[in-house]
């Protein structure tokens, strides 16, 4: 089986500073990946470098495109980058609005990703918008409002139809229950697992809640001070942690 | 069906002194399809480390294990999540499901999770749950807010409803009633007939002694904690 996507050494400095280095990976079809690490880990300096929001200082980032097969899209053409980041990935921001446009009603959101990989019938953009919108549980009367007068719940739940609608194959998550309380965490949860399944989906999501790798990710990647110290299947990272820094990562959860 | 050929476990505990705790030496054990064995030995002696090793949950220092093809101990991430899906079921005491979801949903979701259709997977589920005795107005609820048996009952619907050819069966009539404990029994023993390879830690005696073809003292294979 070719790996969806397929990572090599990347690198990425701040000066001298490492945000992350070292980072090699094979991501299959359908695989969720977590990252986990403190603030500072560098996890979100990794996620922006595979998304193609940073460009790295060293290391490939292949990804298995429809037409091509495998292509490094850290030396592809920035169009290219552009395009497969509207076609073939999404990108869940942590915080909703830096994900959404704030002045756009919630159909108008989900609408414009359609737009962009060239849908033009206003019927049929609109029916879509409706049908997202009821899958992550927004209802359809709520369609002309803007993402302003949604909770923060829904507003990341409307921003996960945006990116979702366009039917990828790969979503990068960054923190993405972070800062919404833990009932609608679970709601969210639940949703993001129910979607994963049924679309076939692959992602990577990162994220300091252990909890939520539990749930979410097949396969864990624990970061420490921009390198990768462990790795492995999620409950085998989380219950026989091997790295002197995880054992410590797992033991200072609070059991509830 | 699961081939255990001299596995040893070491726990290394870095943030404790680097304290070594070796729990496993040397350990070997085979079982056939339609063979029902039991871990026994003493609380601590390594019955559920070794279920773990068998699952991929805990990493093997050494050895081997292999269930169906496949070597546990030397497979990659996706292989072991594709043999937990298709091949080696595990119920183990507690339930850990994500808050919210209803328990007809948990319980078809191994199902769901190999391509079955939803109206199969649920009708599935449903037969399960008659079976198991939990009562319907609970189908829609979360498990999480459940009692202690009515979880395990959950637990065992769930690990049943995929037909593993390998399952790993951690105290499954623990804190059940007489008349559930006999169903589960039940259903063990059926799915030895058709042919699973199952591994059990059982206190429950007469269960053991009724379901089992033979013992596995994990004590043999403990090491000496005195050095």
């Amino acid at each position: 089986m070719t790996p969806l996507l397929q990572v090599e050494g990347i690198a990425k400095m701040y000066g001298a500073r490492i945000g992350c280095t070292d980072v090699s990976f094979d991501l299959f079809p359908g695989e969720v990946m977590g990252v986990v690490g403190e603030s500072g880990s560098g996890k979100s300096t990794l996620l922006n470098c595979l998304a193609g929001h940073l460009q790295p200082d060293a290391g490939a980032v292949c990804f298995d495109t429809r037409a091509e097969g495998l292509r490094d899209t850290v030396t592809m053409s920035e169009p290219e980058r552009r395009m497969l980041s509207r076609t073939d990935w999404a990108f869940v921001h942590q915080h909703a609005r830096d994900g959404l446009r704030m002045n756009v009603s919630a159909g108008g959101n989900v609408g414009e990703r359609l737009m962009a990989v060239n849908a033009r019938h206003y019927g049929e953009i609109r029916d879509k918008a409706i049908d997202w919108l009821g899958r992550v549980e927004i209802s359809a009367d709520r369609i002309d409002d803007r993402p302003t007068a949604f909770s923060g719940g829904m507003q990341q739940r409307l921003q996960i139809a945006r990116n979702l609608v366009t039917g990828p194959r790969l979503v990068f998550m960054d923190e993405p229950t972070g800062g919404l309380d833990v009932s609608v965490q679970a709601r969210l949860l639940d949703l993001l697992r129910g979607l994963v399944r049924e679309m076939g989906l692959s992602a990577i999501i990162v994220t300091h809640d252990l909890a939520v790798v539990r749930l979410l990710a097949d396969r864990l990647m624990v970061m420490k001070d921009g390198h990768v110290i462990e790795s492995g299947l999620t409950d085998q990272v989380l219950d026989d942690p091997q790295h002197a820094y995880t054992q410590l990562l797992v033991s200072s959860v609070l059991q509830v | 069906m699961i081939t255990v050929e001299n596995v040893s476990k070491t726990f290394t505990l870095h943030n404790q002194g680097a304290a070594e705790i070796s729990v496993m030496r040397d350990a070997s054990l085979s079982v056939a399809a339609g063979e029902c064995v039991a871990l026994v030995g003493a609380s601590g002696a390594g019955k559920s480390t070794l279920m773990r090793m068998i699952y991929g949950n805990y990493l093997t220092q050494s050895g081997r294990i292999m269930v169906g093809d496949l070597d546990v101990v030397t497979a990659a991430p996706r292989q072991v999540i594709q043999l937990r899906r298709t091949t080696l079921g595990y119920v183990s005491q507690f339930l850990r499901v994500v808050p919210r979801v209803s328990t007809l949903d948990v319980v078809a979701e191994p199902l769901l999770a190999t391509g079955s259709d939803r109206d199969h997977a649920m009708q599935r589920a449903e037969a399960l749950l008659l079976r198991l005795n939990i009562p319907e107005r609970l189908w829609q609820l979360s498990p999480t807010t459940f009692s202690g048996g009515e979880q395990q009952r959950v637990n065992i619907a769930r690990g049943f409803a995929y037909p593993y050819p390998a399952l790993l069966l951690d105290e499954p009539t623990a804190s059940l009633d007489p008349t559930n404990r006999a169903t589960v029994l039940e259903m063990i023993l059926q799915a030895k007939a058709r042919g699973v390879a199952i591994i059990g830690i059982f206190h429950d005696h007469a269960a053991r002694d009724e379901i089992c073809d033979r013992e596995f003292d994990v004590t043999a294979f403990t090491p000496d904690r005195s050095v």
